[in-house]
């Protein structure tokens, strides 16, 4: 019951005697670096997180801004909070919820989430169903929000320009006033195919103007995708043997040109159509005596099973969705 | 007469970053914390009016707070509290409660005495207040 009252005056004490009192005359940027502890963030997105050149170029970019906004406000020289809501654009599967989760990890870090928790959500969790639902319903949304990062996956669809009555309006207008007034509270990031949200924001121009940060995802190339292929298996301990790593860098190439490829998404499926291929052919072959390299070992059999390669059908499609059978 | 409900109420009134301090602690149990206000503080109405729904889910005080300052403009001169509730299997109620807001001038309770059969006497408190006004316009200033 008196803890607060108890713990509040040495806070206090603690604050003026960093404000005033012994104030540095010089800063070491370094050392400031090394305690914040986004140096092992920032290392482990360029470690874990394959390419995206641009994207972690940007990330840096903003996290030395908030260091040397903190450095400078210690000496007295703030240029008060800036703004750090921010729009990841690319086509799918290029890892903008990766990203946003390690921004929402950086953005704690140097203090300017509280908390640092990514509350994620799409036009059903704003937008309600009837008059009068929408506004408590974005609100309750952005309560969770608040002291941490708020991702709304594919903004666009908030805005609806064939329907005037959409309620869609109206959570965007909540979200404007808080992302103006409470920018101390929440960082929003809004994230979308890149045309859709150019049309989206050509449709609410306030929106626009309080994003400060629109970072654009590129496309995977083919080396990436097959790096990034390597990574995923390493982690389920996989691995190609030779053969199939070549089949698979032709199933790429191949893939790429099929609809609905979604960069590393379509990886991650194709993997796991193969293990269930790999799978099968170690119990179909279940007489014979299995070591762990075989349990680990994809072959190329596994990959050129894919419908991907029947070349005399053109109608094939290796959907997404679909299982996958041989 | 200064009205004493909830915990803190012989305190000094906490200040918003006092509040604030108090919320991180019921947050951080996973209570979830609802605005309450009223003008009839009588300590048997147990019922004060919702502010919104209770919070649930929430990992800082800062929704809480903006509800807060919310209610304290819509109703500038009434009670308001803060109440958090734990919903721990087996315990299920209500953990901490706080005076959050008060009107500027509480002008007390009065002691109503009845007698009945034989000599008995039967007291009730009234709030001055109350008597006056209609629920809605009580504590207003100059009433």
């Amino acid at each position: 019951m008196e803890e607060p009252t108890n713990t509040r005056p040495e806070r206090d004490d603690d604050a003026a005697s960093g404000a005033a009192g012994t104030e540095p005359v010089t800063i070491d940027l370094a050392r400031e670096y090394e305690e914040a502890g986004i140096a092992e963030v920032l290392d482990a997105l360029d470690r874990e997180l394959v390419g995206l050149q641009p994207v972690k170029r940007r990330v840096r970019e903003i996290a030395a801004l908030l260091l040397v906004e903190q450095v400078r406000e210690r000496m007295g020289l703030s240029a008060g909070a800036p703004s750090l809501h921010m729009c990841f654009t690319g086509n799918p599967g290029t890892g903008k919820t990766t990203v946003a989760m390690r921004m929402a990890e950086i953005l704690h870090r140097l203090g300017y989430c509280r908390k640092g928790h990514v509350v994620a959500v799409t036009r059903d969790d704003l937008v309600g169903q009837y008059i009068g639902h929408t506004a408590p319903k974005t609100k309750e949304v952005l309560k969770k929000a608040m002291g941490g990062v708020l991702f709304i996956d594919e903004a666009y669809y908030l805005h609806r320009p064939e329907n005037e009555k959409d309620y869609g309006q109206e959570a965007i207008e909540i979200l404007l006033q808080v992302m103006e007034n409470q920018r101390d509270d929440l960082v929003v990031i809004l994230a979308g195919y890149k045309d859709r949200m150019d049309k989206f924001f050509a449709s609410n121009p306030g929106m626009s103007s309080r994003i400060a940060h629109h970072v654009e995802f590129p496309d995977y190339s083919d080396t990436e995708l097959f790096e990034i292929a390597e990574i995923m298996l390493a982690e389920w301990h996989y691995r190609f043997d030779e053969a199939a790593a070549a089949a698979f860098r032709e199933y790429l190439a191949v893939r790429r040109e099929r609809p609905h490829f979604a960069n590393a998404r379509s990886v991650r499926n194709a993997l796991d159509r193969i293990r269930l291929r790999q799978a099968l052919r170690l119990f179909e072959e279940r007489g014979r005596q299995l070591t762990a390299d075989d349990l680990v070992t994809v072959c190329e059999s596994d990959v050129r099973a894919s419908r991907l390669f029947d070349v005399d059908d053109d109608e094939t499609t290796e959907d997404d969705s679909e299982g996958g059978t041989p | 007469m200064r009205i004493t409900q909830g915990a803190f109420s012989f305190l000094p009134d906490l200040t918003d970053d006092e509040i604030r301090l108090q919320l991180e602690y019921c947050l951080s149990n996973g209570w979830a914390v609802s605005v309450e206000h009223t003008d009839d503080p009588h300590p048997r109405n147990t019922y004060w009016d919702m502010w919104g729904h209770p919070m649930f889910d929430l990992r800082d005080p800062a929704g809480i707070m903006t509800e807060l300052a919310e209610c304290r403009l819509a109703n500038p001169e009434s009670y308001i509290r803060i109440n958090a509730f734990d919903s721990t299997h087996g315990v299920e109620s209500i953990a901490l409660s706080f005076i959050a807001g008060r009107p500027s001038a509480e002008p007390g309770f009065r002691l109503d005495r009845t007698e009945t059969a034989g000599r008995t006497q039967r007291y009730s408190l009234v709030p001055y207040a109350v008597d006056k006004s209609p629920a809605g316009e009580r504590y207003r200033a100059g009433v």
